[in-house]
């Protein structure tokens, strides 16, 4: 599959879990192509730097360069938006308001952890909302390859990278298998690529249990 | 009092070694004109504490090129590689603080609160060295607010009182910026005779609000260009 398609293939994925009328926070990358498979279901997309409502990409005659997304790409703002201070937007993530958010990341670990701000070997210079949203959305869903241009799998027994918090994300949608995490750690519940579980714990590195479950909501 | 000053006694009322507050999201947000007074005066050494550097060497990264700029407080630097460099070579200290706590130091600090807990960032590298403490169960890190003894703050509209409206996701940290510096200096597209503003619609009070400037800068597809 190309890499492309992956991506597609990841957000139309994601794009299934989320519910009418949520609120839901998109982090840059691949969680930003899920709106496009959302079809007549509505949601509202929340921006860390205050707003929510967020529409699409405006058209040149639309286009007002104050407007932007947390990613710093003009957007525009859909009928029922508001606009807020930054206070007030991480008083939203924080405090629970935010019903989903839809990360990237680096490495997620068997019991949920991720780590998705610090880049190994480079200076560790940026944090945006990761953390807040990490700390505070009501449900955490990772959007993201199983392995990374290196080859090596992002779901890991022990995170190597650093951590973005101690709370755990509750699902894992790759291009190969969709992970669950719960108390008892983590399972597959699904999969995506035509590849079987026990070669699947073999390229991941990690004995991986699958238990067939309809996980829509 | 009179509020309306011009932007070249902006820099009489910055010191070296000032703790500066700027609002901004990037470029959005981002009071221009104010920063750009400060390149040709002879302050330096100062603190900056805004979300980023600038962006694309344009706004505060010009103030950073230009050594005004001792130490940044703010929560995203990565794509700037110039300040990156500067930091690794020593030249630039930076203190990373997560987005969202960044904005509410701010807020506390303009609210006379002292600091606050919070859940962000607790286990992580950036909550070494910080008190924790459990409450209700749940694991929190206190963090310090955070005041200024200058801020520039980029509003839409100003009345001659200094009651400020905002424009789209351009408020971003501005009406927080406003409530925490000792001298609070507001950039604004225009300004109007008191009572032409709808009181319904002021996010900020005059009462924050120190002086007031006309921005030389106007939008212009995407950029902010100075206006002639």
């Amino acid at each position: 599959m190309l890499s492309q398609d992956k991506r597609h293939l990841i957000a139309k994925r994601v794009a299934e879990e989320l519910e009418e009328g949520q609120i839901v926070n998109l982090g840059i990358g691949i969680p930003t192509l899920v709106p496009q498979y959302l079809g007549e279901k509505e949601v509202y997309l929340q921006s860390e730097n205050g707003l929510l409502g967020i529409g699409p990409a405006p058209t040149e005659e639309e286009l007002d360069i104050d407007l932007m997304n947390a990613g710093k790409e003009p957007v525009t703002a859909i009928k029922g938006s508001s606009f807020f201070s930054s206070a007030d937007s991480f008083a939203l993530i924080r405090g629970g308001h935010i019903d989903v958010a839809i990360l990237g990341t680096l490495q997620v670990d068997v019991k949920g952890e991720i780590a998705n701000w610090a880049v190994p070997n480079q200076p560790i210079l940026g944090v945006g909302g990761a953390m807040d949203l990490v700390a505070g959305a009501k449900k955490v869903i990772i959007a993201a390859t199983l392995f990374n241009n290196k080859g090596e799998s992002k779901l890991v027994s022990n995170l190597t990278y650093k951590t973005s918090g101690i709370r755990r994300v509750e699902l894992f949608v790759s291009d190969y298998a969709v992970f669950k995490f719960t108390d008892d750690g983590v399972r597959v519940v699904e999969i995506i690529e035509d590849i079987t579980i026990e070669e699947l714990s073999e390229k991941v590195g990690i004995s991986l249990e699958y238990a067939e479950e309809k996980i829509l909501n | 009092m009179r509020k309306v000053i011009q932007a070249n006694e902006v820099s009489n009322l910055v010191k070296s070694g000032d703790t500066l507050l700027v609002g901004g999201f990037g470029l959005s947000g981002s009071p221009l004109t104010l920063i750009y007074e400060l390149l040709h005066s002879d302050v330096s050494e100062l603190t900056v504490v805004s979300n980023n550097l600038g962006e694309d060497g344009l706004g505060l990264h010009k103030l950073f090129e230009a050594g005004k700029i001792k130490k940044m407080v703010g929560s995203f630097f990565s794509t700037n590689k110039p300040a990156v460099t500067a930091w690794q070579k020593g030249e630039l200290e930076i203190d990373l603080i997560p987005q969202g706590t960044l904005a509410e130091a701010i807020r506390a600090g303009g609210a006379g609160i002292g600091g606050f807990y919070t859940k962000t960032a607790v286990g992580t590298e950036l909550a070494e060295g910080k008190e924790e403490r459990v409450i209700n169960g749940e694991r929190y890190i206190f963090e310090k607010a955070i005041k200024g003894d200058v801020s520039f703050v980029k509003a839409a509209k100003a009345d001659k009182l200094g009651n400020l409206i905002y424009h789209t996701t351009a408020r971003n940290f501005n009406p927080l910026v406003a409530t925490a510096g000792k001298i609070v200096i507001a950039e604004v597209d225009e300004i109007v005779e008191v009572g032409q503003l709808d009181p319904e619609q002021i996010i900020t009070p005059h009462a924050y609000v120190d002086y007031v400037i006309q921005s030389k800068f106007v939008k212009q597809g995407v950029n902010y260009v100075e206006s002639r």
